[in-house]
């Protein structure tokens, strides 16, 4: 078959889901594509580009995935078409096309206010737009967002994240007018101002001023108020890039766009336009979903079928942290006849809005403000019967029927077009958990709304994610620390006797062990409780390649004695281990046999060490940069802090290993956002950050409390291990286990913030109980014969060492020897380069 | 009929051994395994064949589908104890050695073949 040239004109959200569409589609390579971008960056998650400001790295944004079928081009501007040629160019060069896209999306409207061309003033749109506004905040105080709609508050709440003092100035009367009613808007400004946030409504911004550094200063408004602003955002609605068309005379809509129809056609039969620059039938979308319709569309039509895009799905929920707010559908009543049923509550500050049709039996729409918790169910519901009686859909606690209960045909996610029975579907095509469920029907992958919907039909589908442990036993390991805490289990034979079958395994067993140590059952090495760990906590060491053990004492936050410094050295020499600085900030000492281990410690114990728990599951090390005491922009003591925790949750077991930090400033030298928990100082306090870490799948900590005092940043790490410890899956770190929380980072705040389920008394209690039960695990095996006799190579010859442990010599340490250097005995060139001389 | 196999060594006590649990000895120069459990003794190599190391006594023991086995310490591998035939590994196998209880004490005798 003939290859045809396919030029698609802007690599952003939409045209990037219109390559994928497509190269799914064109099994049999009818196009040749080239994709010619202005941004410098391959296509990015434009929807969640705020979370720029929460700790999410670009890269996490990313949705390009390379095609070798797909030429890319990035940095590259086109700059025209010539219909008649059938070419786009650039500045260098020219793309012949035998079919053109355009997803030039749109760009930010700023109105021709005085001065709006200051330094300081800046867009909210792409990737280099955050990275500039970054860039202009440091060291700045005040900043104010010209704008009160979406994106406006979106970006209040990242000059706020940024520590800024933030003012919104919006010309209509309420916040985000063009979503909410009157009602709605007055509730949601009370939350926006709660957050600190400054409201002037009804009034426009006449003028921009500077200050004596030649960058923006101040806002002139026309009621003739002043507003202090260092930093100034403008986010007054947005234009479709229609640019390239109106040049060549393709015909645009009544309010610009490139005119197309239901299938995305332009006027030019090889021309289409889809996402925010085309106008379908005349009118623009600002939002994600119905640019993917308009994609999945094209791509169709491109193949030779024959599908037309729906009405356009207008819904949208606030990301503010902490502010629920959502509408969708006919929010603002226009069906004619239309009956509105609204609830309010003052006290818990929930406003709720339905609209349905005139025989109160469809819903048309709605608006929700203090909680959205029923947005899910309640937009997938539109245009169909409702699920339940109206007031037990707004009333918060009856909120959500859940998405078992809708039709076949309801679009479950609208981003993406998934209809319930897509993922029914999927899922008796076997799709047993939501991530595959992702993959395979595309749902969720987007604003992720629906997600928890997702969840609630794989649970409907008795699918329900696999949660038994093992072969033993049938619940999850929240479900096994709930039992053992409740019932007061405290043996793994009555536990399994009771609540499982068979002899356990290596998975269920250290499960349990950890469990018992979180609820302070004893020492690991006692009773019953020795044969549940691996070895690691058997030997209270780690296990390593060659047979022999790491040692690894406590050395909180990372200072450490002189004397104690020596000590270290000489224990060391004398047992000619392998010395190494770890990346916690302390001293790791290997290549020990078994039998060595309690000679070691007995040592390190006598001079004021104590097991550092690099072993187990449990508080790994708290990191700290010098702070205050020494640092010339230390704002906080850091490392007494660090020294503080790392004694408080020093031998807390836990389902992994836990890593924190605390950096004395905002220069963040101890890396704390890398980290399980991470504090970073501010000039008022401690800001805490949570669900970070490094290794396979790096992910930066996200911000959860700010400008703590030492009291009540204790408690929040309290609960949030405690909570942690009890609810997380066997293995699972911080950042997965919030990840895969209902409500995520919101849930968790709500949980340890403000107490939603009433657990924070008991998770205070059980930490107590932790800091007041804490005792070192080898100085209990130094003082107890029973437990020291289990440190022996061989039980028939106790005083043999194992001969199978062999070293040797790499840059003047022992190294585990390799099967060859033990055959030959030859001494060993590792890999010295041969001079010549 | 001459029986020309090794003696049997004597171990230890039977309390030495944890049920649930494996220790190492030392057996005419040879490294094994022992291990208790709620039922049985088993002896097997203490050499994990997948690692060339000599830790499969410090695996946690247990079961898998009704078979008694242990999981190597260093990556895991369950060993059925009875056989010593690597469940995870299809041809992987360690060598199994008698094992049994006389007067209280522990005592095994080494096979040869694999
Ligand atoms: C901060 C923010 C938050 C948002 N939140 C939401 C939300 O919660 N829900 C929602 O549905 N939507 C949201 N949106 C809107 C959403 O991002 C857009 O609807 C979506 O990105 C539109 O995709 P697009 O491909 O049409 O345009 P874009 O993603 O803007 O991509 C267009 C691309 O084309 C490039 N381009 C333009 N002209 C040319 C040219 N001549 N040559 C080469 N390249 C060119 C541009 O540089 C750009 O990279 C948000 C937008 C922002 C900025
Ligand atoms: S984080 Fe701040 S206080 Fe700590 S060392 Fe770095 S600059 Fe100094
Ligand atoms: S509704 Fe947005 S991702 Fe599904």
């Amino acid at each position: 078959m003939r290859e045809s040239q396919l030029v698609v004109v802007g690599n952003g959200m939409v045209g990037q889901r219109f390559v994928d569409a497509l190269r799914a589609r064109d099994s049999d390579g009818r196009w040749r594509v080239t994709v010619l971008g202005e941004e410098p960056q391959p296509a990015y998650d434009r929807v969640r580009l705020s979370a720029l400001f929460d700790g999410v790295g670009a890269a996490e944004l990313n949705l390009h995935t390379p095609d070798p079928r797909v030429q890319l081009r990035l940095g590259v501007p086109v700059t025209g078409i010539d219909r008649n040629r059938r070419i786009v160019t650039t500045a260098t060069d020219e793309y012949p096309y035998d079919a053109l896209v355009l997803a030039t999306g749109s760009s930010p409207f700023v109105p021709p206010i005085d001065g709006v061309d200051l330094p300081g003033v800046f867009t909210y749109r792409t990737l280099d737009d955050l990275a500039a506004i970054r860039t202009h905040a440091r060291g700045r105080r005040r900043g104010a967002v010209i704008g009160g709609g979406l994106l406006g508050l979106e970006a209040a709440n990242a000059l706020r994240l940024l520590g800024l003092a933030t003012s919104v100035v919006e010309f209509a009367p309420r916040l985000m007018p063009v979503q909410v009613d009157a009602a709605g808007g007055a509730l949601l400004r009370r939350y926006v101002e709660d957050l600190g946030v400054a409201c002037h409504l009804g009034v426009a911004t006449s003028a921009l001023r500077p200050g004596p550094d030649g960058s923006v200063a101040q806002l002139e408004l026309a009621d003739g108020g002043r507003v202090a602003a260092d930093l100034v955002v403008v986010a007054a609605g947005i234009r479709p890039r229609d640019e390239l068309a109106r040049a060549t005379d393709l015909p645009l809509g009544h309010r610009g766009g490139v005119l197309v129809d239901r299938t995305c056609r332009s006027a030019d039969e090889r021309i289409w336009a889809v996402g925010e620059c085309a106008a379908v039938d005349g009118t623009c979308h600002g939002l994600v979903a119905p640019g993917y319709a308009m994609a999945e569309t094209v791509a169709d039509r491109l193949v030779g079928g024959t599908a037309t895009v729906p009405d356009a799905d207008t819904a949208t929920k606030l990301k503010l942290l902490g502010v629920d707010v959502a509408s969708f559908g006919d929010a603002h009543s226009t069906t004619p006849g239309s009956l509105d049923v609204t609830f309010t509550d003052p006290a818990t500050r929930v406003y709720a809005k339905l609209v349905l049709s005139d025989d109160a039996q469809t819903l048309l729409g709605g608006v929700l403000v203090g909680d959205a918790e029923a947005y899910p169910t309640l937009r997938a519901s539109i245009g169909q019967a409702l699920p339940a009686a109206p007031l037990a859909l707004l009333a918060p606690a009856g909120a959500g029927t859940g998405a078992a209960a809708l039709p076949a045909s309801t679009q479950v996610c609208s981003c993406n077009g998934v209809t319930r029975a897509d993922l029914d579907a999927a899922i008796a095509g076997g799709a047993a958990d939501v991530p595959t469920l992702k993959a395979c029907t595309r749902a969720g992958t987007s604003c992720g709304s629906c997600v928890p919907m997702l969840r609630q039909l794989l649970d409907a589908a008795g699918v329900g994610q696999p949660r038994g442990l093992c072969e033993h036993f049938e619940v999850s390991r929240q479900e096994l620390f709930d039992l053992i805490r409740v019932r007061g289990i405290r043996t793994f034979s009555n536990l399994i006797t009771e609540y499982g079958r068979g002899d356990g395994c290596d998975i269920c067993k250290p499960v349990v062990a950890s469990i018992l140590a979180s609820l302070g059952a004893g020492h690991l090495l006692d009773d019953e409780r020795a044969s549940l760990q691996d070895t690691n906590d058997h030997f209270l060491a780690n296990l390593q390649r060659d047979g022999s053990y790491s040692v690894v004492p406590r050395i909180p936050g990372g200072e450490i004695t002189p004397e104690k410094l020596i000590v270290l050295g000489e224990v060391a020499r004398d047992f000619a281990l392998y010395t190494k600085i770890t990346g916690g900030q302390r001293i790791d000492l290997l290549g020990a046999r078994v039998e060595q281990l309690p000679q070691i410690w007995r040592r390190l114990v006598n001079a004021g060490f104590e097991s550092g728990h690099a072993y187990g599951k449990a508080l790994r090390t708290v990191k700290s940069c010098v702070g205050s005491t020494w640092c010339r922009y230390g704002v906080q003591d850091s490392v007494g802090l660090a020294i503080a925790l790392e004694l408080r949750y020093r031998g807390l077991r836990a389902p992994h290993k836990i890593k924190a930090a605390v950096s004395g400033c905002a220069r963040e030298c101890a890396e704390a956002r890398g980290k399980d928990f991470g504090i970073i100082a501010t000039e008022a306090g401690w800001n805490l950050y949570v669900g970070g870490n490094g290794g396979f799948r790096p992910r930066h900590a996200d911000l959860i409390a700010t400008d703590l005092n030492t009291a009540a940043l204790v408690r929040l790490i309290d609960r949030f291990l405690m909570y942690y410890i009890r609810t997380a899956d066997r293995l699972q770190r911080t950042a997965a286990w919030i990840e895969a929380m209902d409500g995520g980072l919101e849930h968790l705040s709500a949980v340890i913030v403000d107490d939603s389920l009433g657990l924070c008394a008991e998770l205070d209690a059980a930490m107590a109980r932790h800091v007041g039960s804490y005792s070192d695990e080898w100085r209990d095996v130094l003082e107890d014969p029973a437990r020291l006799g289990r440190f022996t190579s061989f039980v028939n010859a106790p005083e043999v060492p194992d001969p199978s442990i062999r070293f040797t010599e790499e840059r003047g340490q022992q190294v585990p020897a390799r099967a060859e250097d033990i055959e030959n005995r030859q001494p060993v060139g590792l890999g010295m380069p041969q001079v010549p001389r | 009929m001459i029986d020309d196999r090794p003696e049997w060594t004597v171990i230890c006590p039977l309390t030495r051994l944890d049920p649930g649990r494996g220790v190492a000895a030392l057996v005419d120069g040879a490294q094994v395994a022992l291990f208790r459990t709620a039922a049985d003794l088993f002896a097997i190599d203490n050499r994990d064949p997948v690692t060339d190391t000599y830790v499969l006594s410090r695996g946690i023991v247990g079961s898998r589908g009704g078979v008694p086995i242990v999981a190597s310490p260093l990556h895991k591998q369950a060993y059925d104890l009875r056989t010593g035939d690597c469940l995870d590994l299809p041809g992987v196998a360690v060598r199994r050695h008698e094992v049994r209880c006389r007067a209280g004490l522990v005592e095994v005798r080494l096979r040869a073949e694999a």
